[in-house]
């Protein structure tokens, strides 16, 4: 009977003190990479679908790459005011991008509005709502909405104020199922465990599982205006500016455009 | 403390305390089965209670929302019966017992295995049919595991995240439990409800894992 190999154990013991805090020497090698990247980008994930290839599209032109990080956009706003090492912020609404600003987290100059989004109702493929909408939300039939958590994902926030403004709110309240993104609440639609669900146009668009059963008219909700900033404490503020700039010009406004989104007038060149 | 963070503890322990009363009949039969039977069985059965132990609660959480969603496996049936499941306290109590079941049972099948056999032997011997036998004997001997099993169990429910928020959601008064609760606290910049749901959590784990401990270390 052979023993086991004494040199696997101390292989992976070798390994580990390699690998100290802050630096591993069998890391990743970023140096590859054109210099000043990677440009880390945190943005909303309602944006998942469209921002993708337009940062794949700005890295096509020679420039560097770009992480995306999608989630809710007031989870991402706390991470950056813990310190998470981001770049560019784009929010689903002015309040997460405020709190960046008054925190210092974020320069007032460098924040532009950047798209504005609508709100659709959805409901499972093939489940349609019997009654008028929106106040068939309020009908006994509904029993669960998925949305947004209307305390402080942006998309709730959205749709807690146009039932509020629709005299809604009351009658749908107890019957929400608040999730962490605009994403989870579509998937508990497109699972059918949710009857229905408040989310945005861009995302409802072009998801097979769920049906839009109504779209909010853009008077009746507040404005979804989705800003985009770049965060100060950035190690590479002027590649992040000429990302924000990138994401105004044509080829980045088309994909927008495409995706569902009003893209809005403010190529103002810094 | 405010009243919304009375009702959410309130909710917690009411829902954990139920989930902890569902699990122990399943959890004391199977831990009294894997200690006595001899069948291949056990080793099959044993792995399967343990999985949620070891999965990703994610994961489990999923694979539960596959199982009772609307359009899961037995959503079907469920639909047809007329009770929802999904986003409900139910959803809740199901997603805990089947993370609380493992811990049950393992500490309960130490309180069986404690060299009890020859009591129960003896009982055999004298005309007692096995429920008698399970009764009067082998659940008395093992009842400081069975009980630290309880406790552990309820531990276990009462912090249970991953598999509830998948497939409960996180819904006030109804299935936002202290952890759900803390999470949504944090995610919109409720720092301070957190914190005081983070200090209520230290002390009923401290208190359970004290007990627990006790149990066990007196029970040997």
């Amino acid at each position: 009977m052979r023993s086991r190999p004494l040199w696997a154990p101390l292989l992976v013991a070798g390994l580990t003190v390699a690998c100290g805090p802050g630096a591993c020497a069998f890391g990743v090698d970023h140096s590859a990479q054109p210099p000043g990247g990677p440009l880390r980008v945190s943005a909303a994930v309602s944006l998942t679908d469209a921002l993708t290839p337009v940062a794949r599209k700005w890295e096509a032109v020679g420039n560097v790459h770009v992480e995306l990080n999608f989630a809710a956009s007031n989870v991402l706003a706390r991470q950056i005011l813990e310190g998470a090492p981001v770049d560019v912020f784009i929010s689903a609404d002015e309040a997460q991008m405020n709190r960046l600003v008054e925190a210092g987290a974020a320069g007032r100059a460098d924040v532009t509005p950047l798209l504005t989004n609508q709100l659709v109702v959805v409901t499972p493929a093939g489940r349609p709502l019997s009654g008028t909408l929106p106040s068939a939300l309020a009908d006994a039939a509904v029993k669960r909405i998925a949305m947004g958590d209307p305390q402080g994902v942006p998309a709730g926030v959205y749709a807690k104020a146009w039932l509020e403004s629709a005299g809604l709110w009351r009658q749908v309240e107890p019957k929400i199922v608040p999730s962490n993104s605009v994403r989870a609440a579509l998937a508990a639609v497109d699972s059918a465990n949710a009857d229905a669900g408040i989310v945005y146009g861009t995302d409802a668009k072009g998801h097979a599982g769920v049906t839009i059963a109504y779209e909010v008219p853009l008077a009746d909700a507040p404005p979804i205006v989705y800003p985009v900033g770049v965060i100060a404490k950035s190690p590479h503020p002027d590649l992040a500016r000429l990302f924000v700039a990138y994401l105004q010009t044509t080829p980045a406004r088309t994909v927008f455009a495409d995706a569902g989104f009003v893209v809005h007038d403010t190529a103002n060149a810094r | 403390m405010t009243g919304e963070l009375l009702g959410i503890i309130q909710l917690t322990v009411l829902v954990a305390l139920a989930a902890t009363l569902v699990m122990l009949p399943p959890g004391v039969a199977l831990a009294w089965w894997l200690a006595r039977s001899r069948s291949p069985l056990t080793s099959i059965v044993e792995t399967l209670v343990t999985l949620p132990l070891v999965l990703p609660p994610v994961a489990t959480g999923y694979l539960l929302l596959r199982l009772l969603g609307r359009r899961g496996l037995l959503g079907g049936v469920i639909d047809r019966i007329g009770v929802d499941v999904i986003f409900t306290w139910r959803a809740l109590v199901i997603a805990m017992v089947v993370m609380g079941l493992p811990l049950v049972v393992r500490a309960a099948r130490a309180g069986f295995e404690q060299g009890t056999r020859r009591f129960e032997q003896m009982a055999e011997t004298l005309g007692a049919g096995p429920l008698r036998v399970f009764f009067t004997i082998s659940l008395p001997l093992a009842r400081r595991s069975v009980l630290a099993g309880a406790l552990l169990g309820f531990s276990r429910a009462l912090g249970e995240f991953g598999a509830s928020i998948v497939v409960a959601g996180s819904i006030p008064g109804e299935t936002r439990t202290v952890s759900l609760a803390m999470y949504g606290f944090l995610e919109t910049g409720r720092d301070g409800d957190a914190m005081r749901l983070v200090a209520v959590s230290l002390v009923i784990a401290l208190a359970a894992v004290w007990l627990s401990n006790r149990l066990v270390r007196e029970g040997a």
